[in-house]
């Protein structure tokens, strides 16, 4: 079973994105912020994680940078899951390592697509 | 709705665009048809039926056909036809039509347009091999509305979610406030146009490719039988034909036949089928 790291500050959607990937069989973990999330990694790196943009102490994208640059940080598939929707954002996601991109809302169909194009499903 | 207004409702789709609509499908026909009951200010779907009956306003006809016939859609739907496609089936035309240099694609049925658009991506990737060719998608759709929006190109934050790799997205689109619109070098590939699969074929010229993906699985048998023998006459003798993955031709025609494992890939039974020398190099 694959594993994902759900990052998002909103426990609603947390537990919505826990849902569905669930029931595309991931063993789901989650964070609150980006502190949170290089916690998570240190002690075990996912194979996937899904991550909010705006989070209070570490934001998703500078969380991602310090991941790639974490020992095996290089590893997990990151897609990004955001109300930040316009090119420079998608742009400055993809130029630090993120692998997809979703841009809220979102459903259990586009997550399902992004995951399967990534290579997880 | 009345028995009587459900069955006047599905003799006229039938008519127009050879929609098969069965009685489990009633609350399809209410969800859809509210909209045009409002929209030509009646109040409901039975002063729509009486005003049918009454009134044959071919506009009104129009709008009641287009609200049934429209599909949802996904760019690079199923994937696996498109890799077919990029594996497969372009290097084989791009042997066999070396000296013509021009290809010609269907999307059949192309709904918003996205069938046509992700084929134009993927030939856009192979640009430097079909440099100085002449490429055409063409995607038709009964609905005038669908053209029009297939023509626009644009499409919501939620549409180019669907299927679309997000490097794909900022590749080929802009941003237009919350809308995305794909750009003009692979809107210059693709054109749409009104069309009835229902009505003669021939004005729309050969297609080398042929996508009718889920159309036929809307039709009674024969329709299906008789827009199959209208598109095989729409196809050079080496043509291929895309079915839904879920559609068959057989006990419907015998001009196609399948493609040996290739799923949903079809050719016609009296071409000379799919085994030229590239298929086979890029098989094995």
């Amino acid at each position: 079973m694959k594993s994902c790291l759900v990052v998002d500050d909103s426990r609603v959607v947390r537990k919505v994105a826990r849902k569905i990937l669930e029931e595309l069989s991931f063993a789901c973990t989650e964070a609150e912020d980006g502190r949170q999330a290089m916690e998570a990694c240190a002690r075990a790196m996912p194979d996937a994680i899904l991550l909010d943009w705006n989070m209070p102490v570490m934001t998703g994208i500078e969380f991602l940078r310090r991941l790639r640059k974490m020992s095996g940080g290089d590893a997990p598939k990151v897609v990004f899951c955001t109300t930040e929707n316009d090119l420079a954002h998608i742009q400055e996601a993809l130029s630090a390592g993120a692998n997809e991109y979703i841009m809220k809302p979102f459903d259990s169909d586009i997550i399902q697509t992004k995951f399967q194009q990534i290579g997880l499903l | 709705m009345r028995v009587e207004d459900f069955d006047m409702f599905a003799t006229l789709l039938k008519q127009r665009s050879g929609l098969v609509l069965t009685k489990d499908k009633a609350y399809l026909l209410e969800s859809r048809l509210m909209p045009v009951a409002r929209k030509w200010n009646m109040k409901g779907l039975d002063e729509l039926a009486s005003t049918v009956r009454t009134r044959k306003d071919e506009a009104l006809l129009r709008d009641i056909t287009e609200a049934m016939t429209t599909n949802e859609s996904s760019f690079f739907r199923d994937q696996k036809p498109f890799d077919q496609f990029k594996q497969i089936v372009l290097p084989r035309l791009l042997e066999t039509r070396a000296a013509k240099r021009s290809i010609r694609i269907w999307s059949a049925a192309c709904s918003s347009g996205q069938e046509a658009y992700s084929l134009s991506m993927l030939l856009n990737e192979d640009a430097a091999k079909v440099a100085g060719w002449r490429i055409e998608i063409v995607g038709t759709d009964i609905s005038a509305e669908m053209v029009e929006r297939s023509k626009s190109g644009i499409y919501t934050q939620f549409e180019v979610q669907r299927g679309l790799p997000i490097q794909m997205l900022v590749k080929h689109f802009k941003q237009q406030g919350d809308k995305w619109q794909i750009g003009p070098n692979l809107r210059q590939m693709v054109s749409f146009k009104e069309w009835n699969l229902l009505g003669d074929l021939g004005g729309l010229g050969q297609f080398d490719v042929v996508f009718c993906r889920n159309v036929l699985i809307y039709f009674d048998q024969p329709t299906k039988t008789k827009v199959l023998e209208a598109i095989a006459r729409q196809m050079p003798p080496d043509g291929v034909l895309y079915l839904g993955g879920a559609e068959t031709v057989l006990g419907i025609t015998d001009r196609f036949k399948p493609v040996d494992g290739q799923r949903g890939l079809y050719t016609l039974s009296s071409g000379p089928g799919f085994n030229t020398a590239g298929a086979r190099a890029a098989a094995f």
